[in-house]
């Protein structure tokens, strides 16, 4: 079976003005976003405490949950389902008072048990303090992983694809970010963890790229720069699909099966993979192609003669 | 060129073996079961086991098995989690405080395996269930103590040089002296310059009073903070093997932060309560002239008590305390430089070494006695109910003859041996916290939800792994087939790795799994594409195989490292779920790049490189 029977032929690039467009006006739109909507952070950035509780028969009714829990004396108790039925999700939020999240779970759940047999799965208490380090760690995680990558391809390649590779990476992780904006959808440490690995893997299909332009560059004598990009995208083209279609197949598995704890981060996934597909040859490859790549700057140096040339 | 030596058939060979016997252990489902550990002089034998099931029998808990597992260890296996809690409580009551009882999950192994010594991986917190907790120590109040205690030395050793001082006042991250004389100020810098090096002194001058400003050197802060973090983390560690839990992780993160893990432990009040619980020191005069034996019988001498020593030997003390342990700034265990004897070194605070050398001073030649104080939760049998009682434990620890007067530091003789000294220093150090603590992060995971994660967890691997494999013997035929096999291989050896290293496998951890498995046939696609190229180019099958390896090659080494740059950054800033996915990320670069270029390539080439191919099968 084969996706095409002999090269694919296709004009990438010409479209490249049209999709920096789109790709701007969507980076706009997913600023937009965090300006107005901002994220829906989860538990590990805001503090709080958050109680997983499973019951033994459906929950028909969240409002007698929520009564139960006024009652006991936690009236701004958020309660949602939980993937199932049976499962219910409490957050307590930050509480003003010095009692510590260990007491106020402990009552929470206690009023909980009076009304229904309940089973204790999880419970969470996080400080306030213990949020704000990890979204400056977090930052700091992806920009020390950006400076690491700018400088291993910047040092095998060239500055252009360096620059090219980072500007993928950025348009990347933004649209993924853009989605869990716009959608509200949890933001918490998985996430982030799956946002890092956005920018391996974005980088992964990027960096196949680039070396087949780097092969071409130095192989093939004719043809103008963006007839050799072009030719280097089409070549890589199949194993791109079928990469990111594999890659997907796992993400997707993971999604379905993985439960309601790695949702988000499978979403993440998900998100960046396909944006990272389309920013390998649109973000990418075109940013390497406005910087004014030149086949000079990829013909590698002869040393060797250099060498030889020594006593 | 596409026919390999047979060293290298041997040594993958072996790689293979090797990797499925390390990972065998992880098909083994893992039991709940207590471990019971003799403490002290105690023994394992029949008449213990016996008593275990005679009473587990009683309170009609099932009982999978019972190993031996080592000389003074024994292991109840159940056959569900709620057993496993039911009977903790009963086993801890039947065996007595001369058994720890601990709860751990362990792999039914069969008996061959078993003696290969080879472990499952080690599941984090979310997939075995437990409390985690993140404690925060109050480097603030650390270093406030050790300006009071500065505050009290300065001005002990100011009298002492009969130095005339007007105050000296604990402000905030500072002390200050203040004089009437400039000449006095002066001759107190060069002496405390002298006396206390780890002080920045600063002089300053308001009219008549002429002020020495002391802060703690950059030097000494950063000492200090470790000091009170290393201290906080021993008691901790104290307290919590008193809990009885299988393999509990304490260690710093950062610089004021302590991570305790506690596997298997579902109730965080009791750990609260282990945590904020208070052990102190207290240094007491010892009896040499009253009958013990009268004591016993009842007549205890008046102002005297008595108590009992770790052997259970009676010992009568004063009733009046010379110094309590939070007087105690450091203790360690040496050599006495005399007669080369175990020794501990204790050092005290100004307001203690007073007091120590008032007391010494009158009681030259006579035994002094260093009592361990703390409150202990037992569970006790009561009307058939296992119930949980607090109980004042006091012990002496060591007694000593005062040899001469001492004060601020001195050293405590006697022992019968370093280990003991050590035990004692120990003890000295981790009487008390050095440092206000506070809980910033607790997470408990109850047994049932981490069971759930893991069958989940499965479930996306299995799934993930049949598309993907369907997939490629659909797309690629023969080498599709191969690059299955190739990554079956690797999912044995990354598992085989992290049972391995016993790194810890958290449910990102699982979900890295099958992202590598998504990701590793990448390099199998890498080739493949080139292999095609290269026969739509016109090339023979053997050469295209050949020069698709050497082709795809410097593709896969620029994508696997920058994938391996990112995950690096993942695991050094990441704190427990993004880690764990960095470790299984990272080891599956390096599982993958193996097995989809090393020994892909060399089943090609036993598979091809002796027929006459005029076509390909991919």
């Amino acid at each position: 079976m084969k996706i095409f029977n002999k090269v694919s032929n296709i004009d990438f690039l010409s479209l490249r003005h049209t999709m920096a467009a789109i790709s701007a006006f969507l980076i706009v739109l997913c600023f937009g976003s965090f300006f107005i909507y901002g994220f829906a952070f989860g538990l590990d950035f805001t503090g709080g405490t958050l109680i997983e509780v499973h019951y033994d028969k459906d929950v028909a009714d969240l409002s007698t949950v929520r009564q139960l829990l006024a009652k006991a004396g936690f009236a701004d108790a958020s309660v949602q389902r939980f993937g199932t039925p049976k499962d219910v999700l409490i957050r307590l939020g930050i509480s003003d008072s010095e009692t510590s999240g260990i007491t106020l779970s402990t009552r929470a759940f206690e009023a909980l048990q009076q009304a229904a047999k309940v089973e204790k799965r999880r419970v969470e208490y996080v400080g306030p303090q213990v949020g704000k380090e990890l979204v400056e760690e977090g930052g700091l995680a992806i920009l020390y992983s950006l400076i690491g990558i700018l400088m291993y391809v910047a040092m095998r390649f060239e500055y252009r694809f360096a620059v090219g590779a980072i500007t993928a990476i950025i348009h990347d992780v933004i649209a993924t970010l853009g989605i869990f904006s716009a959608f509200q959808i949890e933001f918490d440490l998985t996430v982030l963890a799956a946002v890092l690995a956005v920018i391996g893997y974005s980088l992964n299909d990027t960096i196949v790229v680039f070396d087949r332009i780097r092969e071409n560059f130095r192989k093939l004598r004719k043809g103008t720069v963006i007839e050799i990009i072009n030719i280097s995208l089409n070549e890589t083209f199949s194993r791109t699909l079928i990469t990111s279609g594999t890659t997907l197949l796992t993400v997707l598995a993971l999604y379905n099966f993985g439960g309601e704890i790695i949702r988000g981060f499978s979403l993440a996934l998900l998100v960046g993979i396909i944006v990272g597909t389309y920013s390998s040859i649109y973000v990418a490859s075109a940013a390497v192609v406005a910087l004014g790549i030149d086949r000079s700057n990829l013909i590698a140096p002869k040393k060797e003669l250099q060498l030889d040339e020594m006593p | 060129m596409n026919q390999d030596p047979l060293w290298k058939h041997l040594l993958i060979l072996s790689i293979i073996v090797m990797g499925i016997l390390l990972a065998l252990p992880n098909i083994y489902s893992q039991d709940p079961s207590i471990e019971i550990a003799a403490v002290r002089d105690a023994k394992i034998d029949m008449a213990l086991e016996t008593s275990i099931i005679k009473s587990l029998k009683k309170a009609k808990i099932a009982l999978k098995r019972i190993d031996r597992i080592s000389k003074n260890k024994l292991l109840l296996r159940f056959k569900s989690t709620e057993t496993q809690l039911q009977a903790k409580d009963i086993i801890a009551a039947t065996v007595g405080n001369k058994y720890n009882s601990a709860l751990t999950p362990a792999p039914d192994l069969p008996w061959w395996l078993a003696s290969l010594k080879v472990r499952p991986m080690y599941l984090g917190l979310d997939l075995r269930g437990g409390i985690h907790v993140l404690i925060d120590v109050d480097m603030d109040a650390a270093l406030d103590k050790a300006l009071e205690r500065y505050t009290g030395d300065i001005r002990t050793l100011l009298r002492k040089a009969r130095i005339r001082y007007s105050t000296v006042t604990h402000g905030t991250k500072l002390v200050s002296v203040k004089f009437r004389d400039l000449a006095i100020r002066d001759e107190a810098e060069t002496l405390l310059h002298r006396e206390f090096p780890s002080l920045l002194l600063t002089q300053t001058e308001f009219g008549q009073t002429f002020n020495l400003i002391a802060k703690l050197s950059p030097k000494e802060e950063t000492e200090v903070k470790k000091f009170a973090l290393e201290q906080n983390i021993t008691t901790l560690r104290n307290r919590i093997n008193a809990l009885g839990v299988a393999e509990p992780i304490i260690q710093r993160q950062g610089e004021r932060r302590i991570v305790v893990e506690l596997p298997g432990v579902q109730d965080p009040a009791r750990l609260k309560e282990i945590m904020g619980a208070t052990a102190t020191l207290e240094y007491r005069l010892a009896d040499d002239h009253h009958s013990v034996e009268d004591a016993i019988s009842g007549r205890v001498p008046i102002g005297f008590r008595l108590y009992k020593d770790r052997e259970g030997h009676p010992v009568l003390l004063s009733n009046r305390v010379i110094i309590t342990g939070d007087r105690i700034t450091d203790a360690s265990s040496g050599f006495d430089q005399r007669n080369n004897q175990p020794a501990v070194f204790v050092s005290l605070d100004s307001i203690g070494a007073n007091r120590m050398r008032n007391f010494t001073t009158e009681n030259v030649g006579k035994p002094m006695a260093v009592v361990f104080k703390e409150i202990r939760t037992e569970t006790k049998m009561i009307d058939g109910k296992p119930t949980r009682t607090r109980r004042m434990v006091e012990e002496v620890i060591s007694i000593a003859n005062i040899l001469e007067p001492f004060g601020r530091r001195f050293q405590t003789t006697g022992l019968d041996n370093p280990q003991e000294a050590r035990n004692l220093a120990l003890l000295l150090r981790a009487g008390a916290l050095a440092a206000p603590i506070e809980i910033v992060e607790e997470r408990t995971v109850g047994p049932s939800l981490g069971q759930d994660t893991i069958n989940k967890g499965f479930t996306a691997a299995l799934f993930g792994t049949v598309l993907v494999i369907i997939f490629m013997v659909l797309y690629y035929k023969v080498f599709g087939l191969i690059a299955d096999l190739v990554l079956i291989i690797n999912i044995v050896l990354l598992l085989a790795a992290l049972s391995l290293l016993q790194a810890t496998l958290t449910l990102p951890g699982i979900a890295a799994i099958v992202l590598t498995v998504g990701m590793a046939v990448d390099a199998n696609v890498l080739i493949y594409e080139r292999i095609r190229e290269e026969l739509r180019n016109g090339n023979s099958p053997l050469t295209s195989i050949a020069s698709g390896y050497e082709k795809a090659w410097s593709s896969i080494l620029d994508a696997n490292v920058t994938t391996l740059i990112a995950g690096i950054v993942l695991f050094s800033f990441g704190t427990g779920p993004v880690k764990g996915f960095a470790v299984v990320l990272m080891f599956g670069i390096f599982t993958s790049v193996f097995t989809s270029v090393t020994v892909s390539r060399t089943i090609v080439n036993a598979l091809f490189s002796n027929r006459r191919l005029k076509t390909l099968s991919i």
